[in-house]
C-alpha cells in the first residue's frame, strides 16, 4: 500500500452544526448579545406552495376570463362600526412604523395602496401627516408602547387595530435601536435621541380579554362608534385567540403567521416562536364558524403572502382579506439586486439583507438616514407597489375564475388539495389524489 | 349648568354630547349623576368644560382627555385619564391600576391612593397622588412628573426614561435603572409648583427624588442581567 496515496475522506459539514450555526456561535461568543435582524422566519415551512387548486372541469364550470365578472372587493368592520371599510382588493398593507421605515417609504406605501384601492396601516410610533395625506384608507395601530398615540390621530383614522402580537414575535415587544432614533422619531415617541427604544409586550392598561372588551368599548366611545376595531394577534393558539378577540368585541381579527416580518427582533424569537401561516388559518376560521361569526367578523391573514395564488389560497381557507408587509417592501425596492455592490459592503447580498435595525439600508426604506432615505422616490415606488397589488389581484381572480367563482370570497377549501401530508393536516384539505385529510375523521 | 342622569340616559348620550361641545369656547359646567361605576365615562372629551361625576367611575374614565377638567367625586377604575393630552382630572377617592397610563400632558390629581402601575409609560403628564401608590408604578415612564405624598410600592420606576419622581414617604424598592437623585434647587421649585397646582400643603424639602440611572439606554452586555 502506498501510504502517500490513501484515499482521503472529504471535509464534511455537520447538519446540526452547519456553517451558519458555527458562525452564530462565534458571533455570540465575541459580542455577548443575541443576534437581531429584520424580516420573518427564513426556515423552510409548510406553506401555500404545498396546496394546489382543483380547476373546473366536468363537474364544475369555469368562468370566462375577461368576460365574466369575478368580484374582488371586501367590506371590513361590518359588525359594530358605523363606518365599515370598503376595499377594491382584499390585499391590504400590514402595519409598519415610521421609525422602522423612512418617511418616504411610508408615503410610498400610502400612495401605492391608494391607487390600488386598499388600506395601509401605521405602526409603533404614531401617524405621520405624509402617511395620512397619501393614504385614502388608513388603519391606526394601537400598540402596547402607545408611542405617539394621539386621540386626534385616532379620530383621523379609518379603522383602529389593537395590536396584541405579531407573527414574527408573538409575546414580544418592539425594538428600535438607537441608530434609528432620529430627532423626528425621538420627538414622536417622547424619547431621548439615540437611545435603544424598547416597546412593552403588554398593554399598560388592560390585561386579558375581559379588560380588552372594556378597552374596545372605550375606543368606540372616543370615536363615536364610527371606526372598525381590528385585533391583531401573532399565530400561536389561533382557535382560542380568535374566539377571545371576537368575545372582546373585535370587528376584524388580523392573524399574522410566523413568516410575517418585523423591523428588528431577536433571531431566536423569529425562528422559534409562533406557528406557520398555513397552520393558523383553519383553526381561526373554525373559531369564527363555531361562534357563528364567519364573514361577520372579518379575518385578515398575513405572513408570507407573495403572489395571487397565496391570496386565493388564504381566501379559500376562509380568510376575508390578506395583508402584505415584506412583499410590499420588495415592491418598493428592498433587496434590489441593482444595489448588490452596496449590500456587499454591508456584509450581505441582495435578497438576504435583513439588518434593517442598523438603519443603513441602501434602498432608503428601512432607514432614518436622510441621505439614504432620499434615494427612494415615493411616487415611483408607490407606482411599483400599485402595480404589484394589481398583479396579486389579477392572479387571484384568474384562479377564482378557473374554479368557477364569481367572487374571490366564493373560493372554499373544497377547491384545494395538498401536496404533502403536513400541509393536508394543517390546511384540512385532502392529500392530492386521495380523500384523506390527516387528523380528520372520515374522508372519501 | 347641564345635568345628565345616567340612571335614565346612556353613556353614549353623555359622551356624544360632550364630544359635540365646541373645542375653542368655554362651556357651562356639566354634572353627571348616578355613574354607578360605568366604564369610559367622559372619555375622549376635547373641550374647555368642567365635568363633575357624582360617584364612582369604572375603567378609563376621562380617557384621552383634552382640555377638560373632569372631577370624579368617588373612586376611579383602571386607567383613569389614560393617554390624557391636556386638561385636569381630579379623583376625590382612590384610583385603581394604571392611573394616568401613557398620558402625554395635563394634570392628574388623586386624593386617595393609586394602585399598581400608576403612571405606567407616562409621556409628559403630571400626576400628584396624595396617598400611596402600588407596585410597578412609573414603569417605562418617559416624561412628566409623578409626585407621591405617601409611600411607593415595589419596583418603582422600572426601566424609567426621563420622568421625574418625587416621593415623600418610603419606597419599598426601586426597579431596574431607577435611582435616588439629588434634590437640587430647580427640583424643589418644580415640586413646589406641582404641589400648588394640586392644592397640596406640603414642603418640597420633605420629598426624595428618583429618576433614570441611564445605564440601560443603550445595550451593554454587562447590564444583561437587568433586562
Amino acid at each position: 500500500m502506498d501510504i502517500n496515496n490513501i484515499p482521503q475522506t472529504l471535509p464534511r459539514f455537520s447538519a446540526t452544526f452547519d456553517p451558519a450555526t458555527l458562525a452564530e456561535i462565534r458571533r455570540a461568543a465575541a459580542t455577548g448579545i443575541y443576534d437581531i435582524r429584520g424580516g420573518g422566519t427564513k426556515r423552510k415551512l409548510p406553506h401555500f406552495d404545498d396546496l394546489l387548486f382543483l380547476g373546473a372541469s366536468m363537474s364544475r364550470y369555469p368562468l370566462e376570463g375577461y368576460r365574466e365578472k369575478c368580484g374582488t372587493d371586501v367590506w371590513l368592520g361590518t359588525r359594530f362600526a358605523k363606518k365599515p371599510i370598503h376595499l377594491k382588493t382584499p390585499v391590504t398593507i400590514a402595519g409598519m412604523s415610521f421609525g422602522a421605515l423612512s418617511g418616504q417609504a411610508k408615503e410610498a406605501l400610502g400612495r401605492g395602496a391608494t391607487i390600488a384601492g386598499t388600506s395601509t396601516t401605521t405602526g409603533d410610533g404614531g401617524m405621520t401627516p405624509e402617511e395620512r395625506g397619501q393614504s385614502q384608507t388608513l388603519v391606526y395601530q394601537y400598540l402596547p408602547s402607545r408611542y405617539g398615540m394621539n386621540p386626534d390621530d385616532l379620530r383621523k383614522a379609518d379603522a383602529i387595530e389593537v395590536v396584541v402580537g405579531q407573527g414574527a414575535k408573538p409575546g414580544g415587544g418592539g425594538m428600535l435601536l438607537g441608530q434609528k432614533i432620529s430627532d423626528r422619531v425621538a420627538e414622536m415617541r417622547t424619547l431621548p435621541k439615540g437611545i435603544d427604544q424598547r416597546s412593552a409586550c403588554r398593554h399598560p392598561d388592560w390585561t386579558g380579554p375581559d379588560d380588552l372588551e372594556i378597552k374596545i368599548e372605550e375606543l368606540r366611545e372616543i370615536t363615536d362608534w364610527e371606526k372598525p376595531i381590528y385585533v391583531k394577534v401573532g399565530a400561536t393558539r389561533p382557535y382560542y385567540d380568535v374566539a377571545l378577540a371576537v368575545k372582546a368585541g373585535a370587528d376584524v381579527v388580523v392573524l399574522d403567521g410566523m413568516q410575517g416580518g418585523t423591523a428588528a427582533t431577536q433571531e431566536v424569537f423569529i425562528e422559534h416562536v409562533g406557528i406557520p401561516t398555513l397552520a393558523a388559518i383553519r383553526p381561526a376560521v373554525q373559531a369564527l364558524q363555531d361562534l357563528g361569526m364567519h364573514r361577520k367578523v372579518q379575518l385578515i391573514v398575513s405572513g408570507g403572502i407573495r403572489n395571487g395564488a397565496d391570496v386565493a389560497k388564504a381566501l379559500a381557507l376562509g380568510a376575508d382579506a390578506v395583508a402584505i408587509g415584506t412583499a410590499a417592501l420588495v415592491a418598493l425596492g428592498d433587496n434590489d439586486p441593482a444595489l448588490e455592490a452596496e449590500y456587499r459592503k454591508l456584509g450581505s447580498t441582495a435578497g438576504a439583507y435583513d439588518d434593517w435595525h442598523e438603519g443603513k439600508d441602501p434602498a432608503g426604506i428601512t432607514t432614518q438616514d436622510p441621505l439614504l432615505a432620499a434615494r427612494l422616490d415615493p411616487v415611483a415606488a408607490g407606482r411599483r407597489l400599485a402595480n404589484y397589488l394589481a398583479v396579486l389581484t389579477l392572479e387571484a381572480q384568474t384562479i377564482a375564475r378557473a374554479c368557477g367563482k364569481s367572487h374571490l370570497h366564493n373560493l372554499e377549501p373544497e377547491d384545494l388539495v395538498a401536496l404533502t401530508i403536513e400541509a393536508a393536516a394543517m390546511a384540512r384539505v385532502p392529500l392530492a389524489g386521495t380523500g384523506w385529510i390527516p387528523g380528520m375523521a372520515g374522508g372519501m | 349648568m347641564t345635568t345628565l342622569d345616567l340612571s335614565t340616559a346612556t353613556r353614549r348620550d353623555l359622551n356624544g354630547a360632550l364630544h359635540a361641545l365646541p373645542k375653542d369656547a368655554p362651556t357651562a359646567d356639566w354634572t353627571v349623576l348616578h355613574p354607578e361605576g360605568q366604564h369610559a365615562l367622559a372619555a375622549g372629551v376635547n373641550a374647555p368644560v368642567t365635568v363633575t361625576i357624582k360617584g364612582h367611575a369604572g375603567y378609563y374614565c376621562a380617557g384621552m382627555n383634552q382640555q377638560a377638567t373632569i372631577i370624579i367625586e368617588g373612586n376611579a377604575g383602571v386607567g383613569v385619564a389614560e393617554n390624557m393630552m391636556s386638561g385636569t382630572v381630579h379623583v376625590k377617592g382612590d384610583a385603581s391600576q394604571a392611573a394616568g397610563a401613557t398620558a402625554h400632558g395635563g394634570l392628574l390629581v388623586i386624593d386617595g391612593n393609586a394602585s399598581a402601575r400608576c403612571g405606567i409609560s407616562m409621556k409628559g403628564v403630571d400626576i400628584v397622588v396624595k396617598g400611596s401608590i402600588g407596585p410597578m408604578s412609573a414603569f417605562m415612564a418617559q416624561s412628566g412628573r409623578l409626585v407621591v405624598l405617601g409611600d411607593a410600592g415595589d419596583a418603582l420606576g422600572d426601566s424609567i426614561y426621563e420622568t421625574h419622581i418625587y416621593v415623600r414617604g418610603s419606597v419599598k424598592s426601586l426597579g431596574a435603572d431607577c435611582v435616588a437623585k439629588e434634590m437640587r434647587a430647580e427640583h424643589l421649585a418644580e415640586l413646589a409648583e406641582l404641589l400648588a397646582a394640586a392644592g397640596v400643603d406640603a414642603r418640597p424639602e420633605e420629598f426624595s427624588r428618583y429618576g433614570s440611572g441611564r445605564t440601560l439606554y443603550n445595550f451593554h452586555v454587562d447590564n444583561a442581567g437587568a433586562y
